[in-house]
């Protein structure tokens, strides 16, 4: 597609949206809009959050997934029981690249999957005495571990299993932590709501532990970064940073973290949240009840992270403001031979994005940086705040979409022919196919970390990597042979 | 003759369990071959005929032996009076787990291993009062029960809830083979209660099959845990379970109910005097205000 004016990018919708019957075109087109950064001239609000359609293919998951596989998964000194039959537990297992320090097994405990595996009998008479045994044998086998959780699974949820009252007995016998988190699938219309169920059980069962004991000695510059699950190492490379512009970071969640920098968290000076959708709830929380201020923050790409190191700063006294332009000078010349090198490569190459909880608006800069632009983006499970943190980072025209359905998201990629799309493991093959260069931007396609400046680089080499491969020219889908053959004789005729 | 397969229903505390026991009894001394399958957490179906408090369930002796598939049959089916085939499905105390689930397994469970293979000819499934779930309307799906009695009385809420399983059963019967075969009266003294059922049978499309009058002997007899027909077979009493039981056996009134509207119901609660004539001047005025 040429450029994207307006009227072209809502005909595109309507165009996509014609094959729907009327019912769900009326749903749908709500869903979808054409992006405009006057917030007057954005008359159109967009609906999300609310439950996908049958039919359409979606590719959102479910409570249980955000909690027990986005926010307490990454709590690697924990052990986080899969309350249910054994599938959750196991399709979950070290699936999303958390990295995290320490010795599997021993005293980190992230790609184990721990599950009560439900048989009928517990059905039937109910799960909490076989859960009354398996923390039992977890305290057992796992002596160095600091406590549990418990992630509900849907036949719990049924059954009606009191696993608050099983925690509360085991808490109190083993004098650790045990945290019933009531986050069964079919709650809530995706992963969103169970993102929202495991804050409060943060809010519940962790963060108050320490609000009576003083004895944690805290600095000025005490800060914590809250939702950066550390894939690929992304929390990593952004905690250097922090610690080079003279920052204290206290805890790190839930990558990488622990339980004891979560119960220290209300201790620190400043909440840095980079996940704003799966952990904007407990940073409230926080600011509420023990004052503490969050800022979102994105450490993608030089542009971005210069402006977030300046607006982290400005919490703070001149020592570190100055402390900030001297991280931003530092690597200036890192920074800039990495553009110097892939900018040449990649720029004026368009992208379409659709991913999870932050990067649909948050990598926008990285590939402007490069000289990319981003035409199109859309979330899995985004709420209105989110989007209304969106139009501002995309173009004029560009398109947004919400809980895109398979056969839009194809549409959308044949009309405005992208040059590479960025997206997950369920839409990687069929464009790949499609002969589109395509990057998995929920794992990093087993790359990273792409945060910070060191991040940076790496996701330079990639996109350059998969976009500038000559496999792309040699690839048709099989399904396109005969057309572009026609077309290619009709072209020479 | 074919297997026929039949489900007692009807609200809680209405005499399913004890009815059930003396029919099939009757029908045993008739030289019936019956097994009995009790659908109830509670595992009381059987007592009257095993002369047991409660009989060991499937639910419990699986979850010993670890999971079903590790019992045989021969484990869970009890022989009591007159050669009927006793068996309980079980399930969780009240307040855990899923007693629907319980019945659905168990079931499962008797058809896989082949219980109604050998020589039986009629299955008795004596259900909770109330279907609240999937579980409890498992011996009425396909290619289990097809005929359903449901025990009533001349009291209300026995009415409404006989109209309720006659509704879920015309989601099945029209899904599958199984047919409302007959209301039984159980006797309350109320007054004109055979009158009465029998209107409300008609109005459901079946028939009244049979009343059951009250008599006290039904729990001398329960009390030493033994049906009227073993305990005291001369009794006036035992011929009228007698009389169920032959009526059933000839039944051949298998009807897709007609379920009535809660204000037909009330109509013909009014017809017969239970119910007063409404007045709405008194709706939601405490005793008080009046």
């Amino acid at each position: 597609m040429a450029t994207m004016t307006n009227e072209k990018t809502e005909a595109l919708i309507q165009e996509v949206l014609e094959v729907y019957p009327e019912k769900a075109k009326q749903d749908r087109v709500k869903h979808l809009m054409v992006n405009d950064q006057d917030p007057d001239k954005s008359k159109k609000c967009m609906t999300s959050n609310r439950k996908s359609l049958p039919g359409v293919m979606t590719v959102r998951g479910c409570a249980y997934a955000g909690s027990k596989g986005v926010v307490w998964g990454p709590v690697k000194d924990m052990i986080h029981i899969s309350h249910g039959p054994v599938g959750c537990g196991q399709y979950s297992r070290a699936g999303r690249r958390n990295y995290y320090i320490g010795m599997t097994g021993v005293n980190a405990f992230g790609t184990i999957n721990f599950t009560s595996d439900f048989q009928e009998k517990d059905i039937v008479f109910g799960g909490d005495k076989k859960l009354d045994k398996l923390i039992d044998e977890v305290h057992g086998l796992f002596p160095l571990m600091k406590g549990s959780t418990v992630q509900s699974e849907c036949p719990v949820g049924l059954i009606g299993d009191d696993i608050s009252a099983v925690a509360k007995k085991k808490a109190k016998e083993y004098g650790k932590v045990v945290v019933p988190v009531r986050c069964e699938g079919f709650r809530g219309v995706s992963q969103s709501l169970g993102h929202h169920i495991a804050n409060d059980a943060i809010r519940d069962w962790v963060l108050g532990a320490r609000d009576d004991d003083d004895s944690f000695e805290s600095t000025p510059y005490d800060v914590a970064i809250t939702g950066d699950y550390n894939i690929g190492g992304d929390a990593w490379s952004s905690r250097t940073l922090l610690e080079e512009m003279g920052l204290r970071v206290v805890a790190q969640w839930s990558g990488d973290g622990t339980l004891s920098e979560m119960e220290l968290t209300p201790k620190v000076k400043l909440n840095l949240l980079h996940c704003y959708r799966s952990m904007n709830y407990i940073s409230r929380h926080m600011e509420e009840k023990y004052g503490i201020p969050w800022l979102e923050y994105n450490f993608f790409g030089p542009t971005k992270i210069a402006e977030s190191l300046r607006k982290i700063a400005s919490f703070f006294d001149d020592k570190i403001k100055q402390g900030a332009e001297r991280v931003i000078e530092k690597y200036q010349a890192e920074y800039e031979a990495v553009i110097a090198k892939y900018r040449p490569r990649l720029e004026g190459k368009k992208v379409m994005l659709y991913v999870g909880g932050l990067r649909p608006r948050h990598v926008i800069g990285a590939y402007e940086d490069l000289g990319m632009e981003v035409v199109g983006t859309g979330y899995e499970f985004g709420h209105n705040d989110d989007y209304e943190r969106t139009t501002q980072d995309m173009g004029k025209a560009t398109l947004i979409y919400d809980d895109v359905t398979g056969y839009e998201f194809e549409e959308f990629v044949k009309k405005i022919k992208p040059d590479l799309i960025g997206s997950g493991i369920k839409e990687k093959y069929i464009f790949q196919k499609m002969g589109i260069p395509f990057r998995q931007m929920h794992s990093w396609d087993y790359s990273g970390p792409y945060h910070g400046y060191d991040g940076f680089a790496i996701f330079a080499r990639d996109m350059d990597m998969t976009l500038n491969n000559p496999c792309w020219n040699k690839i048709v889908a099989p399904w396109k042979k005969g057309v572009e053959e026609d077309e290619a004789i009709a072209e020479n005729a | 003759m074919a297997l026929r397969q039949c489900a007692i229903y009807g609200k809680g505390g209405i005499g399913k369990s004890t009815t059930t026991q003396n029919l099939v009894a009757a029908m045993a001394e008739a030289g019936q071959k019956i097994m009995i399958v009790g659908c109830d957490p509670k595992a009381d179906s059987t007592r009257l005929i095993l002369h047991a408090k409660a009989q060991n369930t499937i639910m419990e002796m699986a979850a010993d032996a670890g999971s079903v598939e590790d019992l045989e049959l021969e484990d869970v089916l009890k022989t009591g009076y007159a050669d009927i085939q006793c068996v309980e499905s079980g399930g969780p105390e009240p307040g855990v787990g899923c007693a629907g689930r319980g019945v659905i397994t168990a079931i499962n469970f008797l058809e896989e291993e082949g219980a109604y293979d050998e020589g039986i000819d009629f299955v008795f499934y004596d259900v909770l009062g109330d279907v609240v779930c999937g579980g409890f309307a498992m011996p009425i799906r396909e290619n289990k029960a097809q005929e359903i009695y449901i025990v009533v009385s001349g009291e209300m809420m026995a009415m409404y809830a006989a109209n309720n399983i006659a509704k879920g059963i015309v989601k099945y019967a029209n899904s599958g083979s199984v047919r409302l075969a007959g209301l039984i009266c159980n006797s309350r003294n109320t007054d004109r209660e055979d009158d009465l059922i029998i209107a409300l049978a008609e109005k459901l499309g079946t028939q009244m099959i049979h009343f059951i009058p009250r008599d006290n002997v039904v729990q001398r007899a329960e009390i030493r845990r033994m049906t009227v027909i073993e305990y005291d077979p001369k009794a006036s009493q035992a011929d009228e379970y007698r009389v169920l039981a032959k009526k059933i056996v000839e039944n051949k009134k298998f009807v897709i109910p007609t379920p009535i509207t809660m204000d037909e119901l009330e109509d013909l609660l009014m017809e017969f005097g239970i119910l007063d004539e409404e007045d709405e001047s008194i709706i939601g005025k405490t005793a008080e205000a009046c």
